[in-house]
């Protein structure tokens, strides 16, 4: 089904032509020329698209653009910017927690949900939160001691 | 022809921080920093080639080499800000452009700031002496009275008489060579070279503004996606058009020999349509069992190649009071990307313009040159970060493929691989077989030993062919033709051994396409050399750490070795502490050390390992490094790909295997490739830096990585009394092995 859509994303409407069952994901990056969710598998196994949709994380990249209708979707762009960081962007950037950066929308996303439900969560919680977000680079210590500092903010 | 500025980059004020801010190559915008300069005017012996000074005092670097996640833009930056007695804070980097940054070949091998390094040191040495002598007839005195404080020239002594850098050249060219003769700043006045300076790419790749080429957006850009064989080497039968015909968006169906394409107007309607698109494959030969690998790599027919032959091996061996003797296995395995390969090319009939992840802009050029059949001169590739790399995987494909469906429709168009594509078409680092044989004497010591490995070479990089592209393979090019390289990486061990032979056996064929993978063959070789160190050790009941220094003579391998052992609390006992066969979870500890190339890095590791008796399970707990690359320059991007290096390898070592059925590739995705992930990676790594400043800076993002399988094969050996020849380490694996005790 085409359609006129309207979708809200970090606090912005729009109205996007699309197919119902367009992914998310290729909604925000060519409609709305958003840079924070990015393709990695397609399936759902990587992480490196997730938004929040109503504050979950959710994987846009198998989400259908039709799911957000009526929700609110924030991206990287929305948690936070350079000016003024997320918590958790600052603690990257503290912990130089990035190598290519290229999951670090996906692990950003996925560990600023989990704090909102669990502000203290344990370091064996942020593992197992983000048991589902893969890294190549191998940036991994960093990354947990970066939550970690957020956590026990 | 497009001829846009990808990235410009600025400081914007805030904080001290450095901030990065883009322009996408849509909005064309002005350049802070001289402009696009002809390939011709690239001479790498002439300051202009590698920096510019603008009349607002930033200095840009133009370099060949590019950042591929490992931070190096940020390392080079220091080392021109020190030379040049600037505040870091004021450089700028134009990375890999092959229209505006000299050729620095490829960036690879742990060589960026190795070899990258010398050359922009010299040339930012040179700019400083020019900048001083044009301060010296400004100011009027000898260029012996006066110092430079970022970017300001002043009098010794007289702080009113100064000039700035930009008030000397700013926005002017050198015009001066590269002589080599200008003097070195002395490391022991270094205060940016050494400092842990942050890394300038992250505040944007936290906050989603950093412009990976995956974001690069071209106006009327168009989307195109491949569709690959139904097998290797599979001839394309037929395309039915007619199966795509009634779909939206869709642009074109490219044929060109066994290259099968589409283009759309919309992503996901390119998807759609490559997977609706019917076509005929006729299926070739089908490739030897994936059960026959092993046999297949030891029965090729090989160049034989001898690294080693000192003494008289089979005279120490037949003299040995033991003989030892194993065989080592390395499967394939995989760069596996979280990004898939993506490019933009925009092919005009007088140009190309290709935006790309590559790690060697020059030869892909050369190499679309030939593939589009165009002067070198008319294609312009822009090198834009792409999700980390770990060496050649699909990024210089998808640049020719996004290149040849680019020219058929007349437009630019982007590729991304999906996840089958990347996962099933980027070249693999090869499979490997090593045997080797040691004697050793009543004492033991190691007197004789006698190594073999079977290996294809480690790299089919572009090199200017289009063959070793595989959209050329697909579209008929000339079959590549590619010297035998890096199998041989680090087959030498690094022992003191009176007799030995090291024989490199090169075989043509890798049954899957293969190329370089971090370290090449460096893990593999460095995975059979120490595992049976180890072996030996044993057998010699010897402490493992003892052993290995009483056969060193490098007083700086030993020191590494040492740096670890005390950073890991290493207690002396025989290899392995015996452990009773049986239930429960036992720990073991083992270590490794190499020397990368035998000429560079010194990296000795300590693994703690956990392994589970009824499952088999390994579970990597602590890690332990100590490492000595020269002079470091900065120590917490070092930290950082070492610790990248003990992960990505600890994943290499315990899980990933390259699965293959008779048509090629079934690890398509992250369920058959499985990698390690945050409940699995260690409690801690822990890393003893050893700085020497005097000495030059050598390459980090491989060695570590060498060392890391054997340290974990030796630890379950400790844990267990098993020893494992073949890598992964999978629990079905491991325990089949506790079965067999």
């Amino acid at each position: 089904m085409a359609g006129d859509l309207r979708i809200t994303v970090n606090g912005k409407q729009h109205r996007v032509d699309t197919s119902d069952d367009t992914p998310l994901l290729y909604v925000l990056r060519n409609e709305l020329q958003l840079n924070g969710p990015r393709f990695g598998c397609g399936l759902s196994q990587c992480g490196a698209c997730t938004v929040h949709l109503n504050g979950d994380a959710v994987r846009s990249c198998v989400t259908p653009v039709s799911a957000a209708v009526g929700g609110a979707v924030t991206t990287l762009e929305g948690l936070g910017t350079v000016e003024k960081p997320h918590p958790l962007q600052q603690a990257f950037l503290e912990e130089q927690a990035v190598q290519c950066g290229y999951c670090i929308n996906g692990i950003i996303m996925t560990a600023a949900a989990l704090l909102t439900k669990n502000p203290r969560a344990t370091e064996s919680q942020i593992r197992s939160a983000l048991a589902g977000n893969l890294c190549r680079c191998g940036t991994h210590m960093r990354i947990l001691r970066a939550v970690r500092r957020v956590a026990r903010a | 022809m497009v001829t846009a500025e990808v990235s410009r980059r600025t400081f914007l004020k805030g904080g001290g921080a450095l901030v990065v801010a883009f322009s996408l190559p849509s909005e064309l915008a002005a350049q802070s920093v001289p402009p696009a300069r002809s390939v011709k005017a690239l001479p790498a012996d002439q300051i202009d080639s590698w920096l510019a000074i603008g009349q607002d005092g930033r200095v840009t670097l133009y370099c060949g080499k590019v950042e591929l996640g490992t931070g190096v833009e940020t390392a080079l930056s220091q080392i021109v800000a020190e030379e040049l007695d600037v505040d870091f804070r004021r450089m700028t980097i134009v990375q890999g452009d092959t229209g505006r940054t000299p050729d620095q070949g490829y960036t690879v091998g742990s060589k960026t700031i190795q070899v990258g390094g010398p050359p922009i040191r010299q040339a930012a040495a040179e700019a400083r002496q020019t900048l001083l002598s044009l301060a010296s007839s400004h100011l009027g005195e000898p260029a012996e009275q006066l110092v430079v404080r970022d970017g300001v020239v002043s009098v010794k002594g007289d702080s009113t008489k100064q000039v700035s850098y930009e008030r000397l050249i700013g926005g002017r060219r050198f015009e001066r060579a590269v002589t080599k003769n200008a003097p070195l700043k002395a490391p022991g006045r270094y205060s940016i070279v050494g400092k842990p300076v942050r890394r300038v790419d992250i505040p944007a790749k936290v906050t989603g503004t950093h412009v990976y080429v995956q974001n690069v957006r071209v106006r009327g850009m168009l989307h195109g996606r491949v569709v690959r064989p139904s097998a290797i080497g599979a001839v394309l039968g037929g395309v039915d058009e007619a199966s795509v015909a009634g779909m939206p968006s869709v642009v074109k169906v490219v044929t060109q020999g066994n290259f099968v394409g589409v283009v759309a107007e919309r992503e996901e309607q390119a998807i759609q349509a490559a997977s609706a698109l019917k076509v005929t494959w006729q299926t070739p030969r089908p490739l030897p069992a994936m059960t026959a690998l092993w046999d297949t790599i030891r029965d090729a027919p090989t160049t034989e190649k001898a690294l080693v032959n000192t003494g008289d091996v089979d005279a120490g061996l037949a003299g040995a009071a033991r003989v030892l003797h194993a065989t080592y296995r390395y499967p394939f395995q995989m760069h596996a990307a979280i990004g898939p390969s993506c490019a933009v090319a925009d092919v005009r009939p007088d140009g190309a313009t290709v935006w790309s992840g590559t790690q060697g802009p020059y030869p892909l050029r050369t190499s679309l040159a030939s593939l589009l059949a165009m002067p070198a001169e008319q294609v312009r590739v822009i090198f834009v970060e792409a999700s980390g790399c770990y060496g050649h995987n699909g990024a210089d494909d998808a640049a020719a493929d996004a290149a040849l469906l680019s020219r058929a429709v007349g437009k630019p168009v982007r590729v991304q691989w999906m996840r089958y594509d990347e996962h099933g078409w980027e070249p693999k680092g090869p499979a490997m077989v090593m045997e080797v044989r040691a004697g050793l004497d009543g004492g033991g010591n190691v007197v004789a030993w006698d190594y073999t490995v079977w290996t294809p070479t480690h790299s089919t990089r572009p090199d200017g062919q289009a063959g070793n592209l595989l959209a050329g393979q697909l579209a008929g090019a000339a079959q590549a033709k590619n010297p035998f390289i890096g199998g041989d990486r680090n087959a030498r061990h690094p022992y003191v051994i009176k007799n030995e032979r090291v024989t490199a056996r090169w075989f043509a064929a890798p049954l899957l396409r293969s190329s370089a993978l971090r370290g090449l063959g460096a893990p593999q070789n460095t995975y059979a050399n120490e595992s049976f160190m180890d072996e030996l050790a044993t057998t010699a009941a010897a402490d493992p750490v003892q052993f290995r220094q009483r056969h060193l003579s490098d007083p700086q391998a030993n020191a590494v070795v040492a740096a670890v052992a005390k950073l890991a609390g290493w207690v002396p006992r025989p290899a392995p502490s015996k452990r009773p066969p049986g239930s429960g979870v036992s720990r073991g500890r083992g270590i490794a050390f190499a020397q990368y190339e035998n000429a560079f890095a010194y990296v000795a590791t300590v693994a703690d390992v956990d392994v589970n008796h009824a499952t088999g399970e390994v579970r990597v707990a602590r890690v332990f490094v100590a490492h000595d690359c020269g002079l470091i320059v900065n120590p917490d991007g070092l930290r950082n790909q070492i610790e990248g290096s003990v992960v990505q390898t600890i994943s290499r070592a315990l899980k990933e295997e390259v699965t293959f059925d008779g048509s090629g590739v079934t690890s398509v995705d992250w369920r058959s490739y499985p990698i390690l992930t945050f409940p699995e990676v260690p409690e801690r790594i822990e890393i003893a830096l050893i700085n020497h400043p005097e000495r030059p800076a050598l390459g980090a993002g491989e060695p570590t990585a060498c060392t890391v399988p054997a340290a974990i094969g030796n630890a379950i050996a400790d844990a267990t009394g098993v020893r494992l020849r073949t890598v992964p380490f999978t629990a079905e694996r491991v325990k089949e092995a506790l079965s067999r005790v």
